[in-house]
């Protein structure tokens, strides 16, 4: 077995990456996964990196993309008497006004759960109780989702409920592409892929011309990635490549994939700092809207306060980094979060707050 | 403003409640020129004559109260034993209180008080007083314990006295105990052999101080795990502490699962190591002293203590970076 985190493999990929980097002008990669970002920023990759390379985080952090309005909504329900049910990292999202977790201190019943089917097992034991599952998460989450409503579909259960807030992930990095964000490649995010395969990302290289190679979360898969996004731009050329081959399969996970097509439909959905993305989310079908809960409660209309400052949009959408931005490690800390992207562990203002240089 | 689970977490936001709350309002907080309660130590000291008592307090609210290698009375004796441990004191003598809800299986209880006996005797320490109420008002059972030890005076070892060049040591591998209670909670379905760690340290300790090892500082790396540990000590010495990644002794499985799950073995709970800085003449000594006892085996110099730069750094495969200290409880990742 190979060591992947053998230090002189990795001095030679870094020396590789620099002999390259001599042969192009400039490079700008994005990723779209926040534990690549995490990666990145916990071996102090960037540090390493020749001045010509820029690597920025886009949006992959799950948390970090759901709307104000999906928190206030959550907030909305537990106002309402509905049992919360949430992972762990939505619970300290700030909405317009409170957290989850601050509407828990007023006595609202929500519960931190480690996946949809703990939910689920409450529901059924507390039949009184009306149970709603904030479901986030890109393509990696949504089978795990689809799969409990697939069990419980013909079950006998009328008190629980998602809040739907899964997204897609290729087609935001469209419409990054499309709306003219200047951005050379991509690293495709490597848990995605090992649901979807390489199959969505083929199309968006052959039109958008750019790099695109899905990696792994060790560093030799980061500085892996870049030579061999490197060798593609120095040859002229724009092509998928998987270098996560040790879980990432072409296909990817067939049956993941039958999960989400029997319980989803792609739906266009405003992401957090952007507008709608075309088919950037999924919709319940039909079979499972029993389960949405958008059908079975009126949601008021409820109108976004972004906190004045905040460039969580410029972060989200590769355009700033946290440094860039002044409320970053002053106003805005882990302890007292002013936008999303500082609460969740795969936020990238988090991770770079984390991992700040001396 | 009210109180959240993120204050019971270790780590910052406990840190400000501690001070801003309790510590800003009580104004009598040590006896005699002793360790007191502004020092925030793992325990305080009452000097009485040529010796000092030690003297320390915990409260044990685990969910579930059983979980691999262990359960809450284990951890309950465990956790004081090792809080006077950790000061260089010989543990005395427990109190042991129990908060029992309304309900409670009797089973239960037996079994857990079965455990701090065996527990209590492994440590080989009197439970001497205590006290039990029974409460509509909680879910599980909570136990409290307050512990003395004795120490020759002026001889406790403090963890905010760590000196330039001291060897950083950890006793064996970490990430242990805080893992197997999140595996161990519904909803992970995980095989793992991944067992807590908790054990009473006394005697590992013990031992390296017979032998005459310098120990300048002391701490049991529980909540907030080993970054929590570290920040600490260096915040209080007043240094800075560089460690080496591949010097850290973490166990394969725990680094997997918490590559899977995206958590940093450095933030999660420990409950039966110790870290140390120690006089970097008698590291390897006290590294060879530590790994002949069982609890000791997997111990490790992990870096040393510098005045180059403040707080804690670490150096990677890659580069170098800065290690902060844990907001709140680890948790696992969604994408």
């Amino acid at each position: 077995m190979i060591n992947i985190n053998d230090r002189a493999l990795i001095k030679k990929a870094i020396d590789k990456i620099n002999k390259l980097a001599e042969k192009i002008d400039k490079l700008k990669i994005m990723h779209v996964c926040g534990s690549h970002e995490h990666t990145i920023c916990k071996y102090g990759i960037r540090d390493v990196l020749p001045e010509n390379i820029t690597v920025v985080p886009g949006p992959g952090c799950p948390v970090c993309v759901t709307t104000q309005k999906e928190i206030d909504t959550a907030i909305y329900l537990a106002d309402n008497g509905y049992v919360i049910t949430t992972l762990g990292d939505m619970y300290r999202v700030p909405g317009s006004e409170k957290s989850l977790m601050e509407k828990q201190s007023e006595g609202c019943d929500v519960r931190i759960v480690y996946s949809i089917s703990e939910a689920v097992k409450m529901a059924k034991k507390e039949r009184d109780k009306k149970f709603v599952f904030v479901a986030i998460g890109f393509e990696t989450t949504a089978p795990t989702t689809g799969a409990e409503l697939i069990s419980l579909k013909n079950k006998d259960v009328n008190n629980f409920f998602i809040l739907n807030c899964h997204r897609q992930t290729p087609p935001v990095m469209e419409f990054l592409l499309n709306e003219g964000v200047y951005l050379d490649a991509f690293i495709c995010p490597g848990h995605v892929s090992t649901i979807t395969g390489l199959k969505p990302y083929y199309g968006l290289c052959e039109k958008y011309k750019a790099p695109m190679v899905v990696a792994g979360f060790e560093p030799i898969d980061v500085l892996m990635a870049i030579i061999m996004i490197l060798k593609q731009v120095i040859s002229g050329e724009a092509k998928v490549e998987n270098e996560y081959i040790r879980a990432v399969k072409p296909e990817g996970n067939v049956l993941a994939q039958k999960i989400i097509n029997e319980v989803f439909e792609s739906i266009d959905v405003p992401w957090r700092g952007f507008p709608v993305v075309k088919n950037g989310g999924f919709g319940l079908r039909e079979k499972y809207k029993k389960f949405d809960i958008y059908e079975h409660e009126d949601i008021p209309e409820i109108k976004e306060k972004i906190p004045k400052g905040c460039i969580c949009d410029k972060i989200l959408r590769g355009e700033k980094l946290p440094t860039d931005c002044p409320l970053f490690g002053t106003v805005c800390t882990p302890l007292n979060p002013v936008g999303s992207c500082m609460v969740s562990d795969e936020g990238t203002c988090r991770i770079f707050y984390k991992y700040r240089r001396i | 403003m009210k109180i959240t689970r993120m204050h019971g977490a270790g780590g910052k936001v406990m840190q400000e409640l501690i001070k801003d709350v309790i510590l800003k309002n009580l104004e009598i907080t040590s006896v005699n020129g002793g360790i007191g309660l502004e020092s925030l130590d793992d325990s305080a000291t009452i000097p009485i004559g040529d010796k000092e008592i030690v003297f320390t307090v915990d409260g044990h609210t685990v969910k579930p109260i059983f979980f691999p290698g262990g359960d809450i009375g284990r951890l309950a004796v465990s956790g004081t034993v090792n809080d006077l441990a950790v000061m260089g004191a010989k543990p005395l003598a427990l109190s042991l209180s129990l908060i029992i809800p309304e309900g409670f299986n009797l089973e239960d209880l037996e079994k857990i008080v079965k455990s701090i006996n065996e527990t209590s005797k492994e440590a080989e320490v009197a439970i001497i007083t205590g006290d039990t109420k029974v409460s509509d008002g909680v879910d599980d059972i909570i136990i409290s314990t307050a512990g003395i030890g004795i120490v020759d005076r002026g001889k406790a070892i403090r963890d905010c006295n760590v000196q330039e060049g001291d060897a950083i040591i950890v006793s064996g591998n970490i990430g242990e105990h805080g893992l197997a209670i999140l595996l161990s909670r519904e909803g992970f379905d995980f095989e793992t052999n991944i067992k807590s760690d908790v054990a009473p340290i006394n005697k590992l300790i013990e031992r390296v101080l017979e032998e005459g090892i310098q120990i300048n500082a002391m701490k049991d790396p529980t909540r907030g795990g080993l970054a929590d540990a570290l920040n600490e000590m260096a915040e209080k010495s007043n240094i800075g502490i560089t460690i080496f990644e591949d010097k850290i002794p973490i166990s394969d499985e725990v680094q997997s699962i918490c590559d899977i799950l995206g958590l940093d073995p450095l933030t999660i709970a420990n409950e039966g190591k110790v870290v140390m800085a120690v006089k970097k003449e008698d590291a390897e000594r006290c590294l060879e002293i530590l790994r002949e006892h069982p609890l000791g085996k997997n111990a490790e110099i992990i870096g040393y203590a510098t005045k180059e730069h403040k707080g804690v750094i670490i150096e990677t495969i890659v580069g170098r970076r800065i290690v902060d200290m844990p907001i709140g409880d680890p948790i696992p990742r969604v994408c």
